[in-house]
């Protein structure tokens, strides 16, 4: 299953190594990476593939996000359905 | 891949002008429940719901971190009670809606409607022991709603229900004195009820409804405003147009939400009810919509024209998004769970009088309106009857969800709390309507009823 990963948050050091560790350590697959800055905002946008994560979706969601909270970033991981569904035809 | 614009897009919607999925509804269908002995009637009943909705709150949890959209009610309607319980040999109803409420309780929903009758010609004794038992039920019970629809385009309007539902909207304030009358919160009187509504107070599963059905009620008054500060100025054809996009990707959402909780429960997808529902929040109020649009304060004059255009844009918007458009799809107003409404109000500028006439472009009727606790009851009678005219005549849905808040005068507020908001005491007209309201019998259906 294919899932956009976003990760907001002020920049510094390591947030990509940090992110990538935590996917890669579940066996979840990045696809395709984009990020920027915008207005100080690190802001990072992946296409990964779950289909080898061992973990459940919603459990890999609540890492992440705890994982994101330690360090003070908004990290979210959302089924590429509903953005398909909102912005494509 | 998709655009990062987009996505981020998305993200700002959920994050600050509050899309969720208002509701996941479930209905079902009680009839199979019918039985003589009013106690088996109700443990089938608490049995049935309980294992048709075992899943419902896991699974709406769990669309909801995997698509990261917030799903803010997971929601049972049923058979009108009135129908299931008409077999039963008892004159006492209320121990339904304890069934009913234990049942949502088990299942762990928000709310469970359907306590509920249609009476618009004519009432039978079934119907009459359920309206006679509400406010008892409303006061005995926290997650049970009830609804009473008394007039349609085909039927006219049962002024007899009419009287009946003014006593029993005062009973239900009365017996919730405590609190503020909170049961009236739970009651609506409709004309031209529809039988897939998946929104409170007034949802109840339709008896040509399959045995279950899984309706989707979405939301997002904020990001239509949102899109709105955009286009400052723009002449209205602008403004249309940016509010049918908005609404086109809400309802793509709900459907996307819908067709998955309708696999996951193995329960045939209904309806999407694309509806603008708002809430208490900042940031989340359809009057803040309606003043972006040019207007100083809601309800002042070209409140009601652009609540029309409000209205018909997010139905156009909406129903190329999904497969099964229906409920009750437009704008709601409800006055105490509208912030901008609530301010509006107290202000003085949103009337009883211009909220009647905004019911009749909008998709509901007058709801959540507080008035004061000595109005007489063929008052709202007399009010019921003025929104079920409109309904008639309009062949349109209208409701009303009245409440005479015990003790209070014009210029006080009413807490309900939560998404219930709180309401400013709004004034009714002193002059009284018994006269009219004490005839009784039936408005017949208008000239367009006649349509075969």
């Amino acid at each position: 299953m294919k899932a956009i990963v976003t990760v907001i948050g002020k920049d510094r050091v390591g947030i990509i190594a940090s992110v990538c560790g935590k996917l890669s350590q579940h066996n979840v697959n990045i696809l395709d990476i984009s990020q920027t800055i915008l207005q100080d905002y690190f802001t990072m946008i992946m296409l990964v593939d779950t289909a080898k994560c061992e973990l459940p979706f919603t459990e890999l969601a609540r890492q992440l996000e705890q994982a994101g909270k330690e360090q003070n970033l908004s990290i979210r991981i959302q089924r590429e359905d509903i953005f398909n569904a909102m912005h494509r035809i | 891949m998709l655009n990062r614009k987009d996505i981020l897009e998305t993200i700002q919607m959920i994050d600050q002008q509050h899309l969720d999925i208002r509701t996941i509804t479930m209905g079902i269908s009680l009839l199979s429940c019918a039985r003589s002995d009013p106690r088996a009637a109700c443990d089938a009943i608490y049995d049935k719901i309980t294992r048709y909705a075992e899943k419902l709150v896991k699974t709406g949890e769990d669309i909801e971190r995997e698509f990261g959209i917030p799903i803010v009610n997971k929601r049972i309607s049923v058979t009108p009670i009135a129908l299931v319980a008409a077999a039963s040999e008892t004159e006492d109803y209320v121990p339904f809606a304890a069934a009913l409420d234990k049942a949502a309780k088990t299942t762990g929903v928000n709310f469970i409607g359907g306590f509920s009758a249609l009476v618009q010609k004519g009432m039978t004794d079934a119907d009459r022991r359920l309206i006679a038992a509400i406010p008892e039920a409303l006061a005995t019970t926290d997650l049970v709603c009830s609804s009473v629809n008394v007039g349609s385009t085909k039927a006219g309007i049962n002024m007899d229900a009419v009287a009946l539902m003014g006593r029993t909207i005062k009973a239900a304030a009365e017996r919730t004195a405590d609190r503020g009358g909170f049961g009236c919160a739970k009651l609506v009187v409709f004309c031209n009820a529809v039988e897939d509504n998946p929104f409170m107070a007034g949802a109840f599963h339709g008896v040509g409804e399959a045995e279950k059905v899984i309706n989707v009620g979405v939301s997002g008054p904020g990001v239509v405003h949102h899109a709105l500060q955009a286009v400052k100025g723009a002449p209205f054809d602008v403004v249309a147009e940016t509010i049918k996009k908005t609404a086109f990707r809400i309802t793509r959402m709900g459907q996307l939400v819908a067709q998955e909780a309708s696999r996951r429960l193995d329960t045939p997808f209904g309806i999407v009810d694309l509806s603008l529902a708002p809430t208490p929040a900042i940031g989340d109020s359809v009057a803040r919509i309606l003043e972006e649009m040019g207007l100083e304060v809601c309800g002042t004059h070209g409140t009601t024209a652009a609540l029309a255009l409000l209205n018909d844009a997010v139905k156009k918007g909406g129903v190329m998004a999904s497969s099964s458009v229906g409920g009750l799809s437009g704008a709601f107003i409800p006055v105490s769970e509208d912030e901008g409404m609530i301010a509006a109000a107290a202000s003085g500028a949103l009337t009883l009088d211009k909220l009647e006439a905004m019911t009749c472009v909008c998709s509901v009727g007058l709801d959540m309106i507080a008035v004061p606790g000595d109005t007489p009851a063929e008052t709202l009678s007399a009010i019921i009857a003025d929104e079920a005219a409109i309904g008639m005549v309009n062949t349109k849905t209208t409701a009303v969800r009245i409440i005479p808040a015990p003790g209070c005068r014009v210029g006080d507020t009413v807490e309900f709390g939560g998404l219930l908001g709180s309401a400013p005491v709004q004034a009714v007209h002193p002059f009284s309507a018994k006269a009219f309201v004490d005839r009784g019998g039936r408005i017949p259906a208008p000239m367009h009823s006649l349509k075969n």
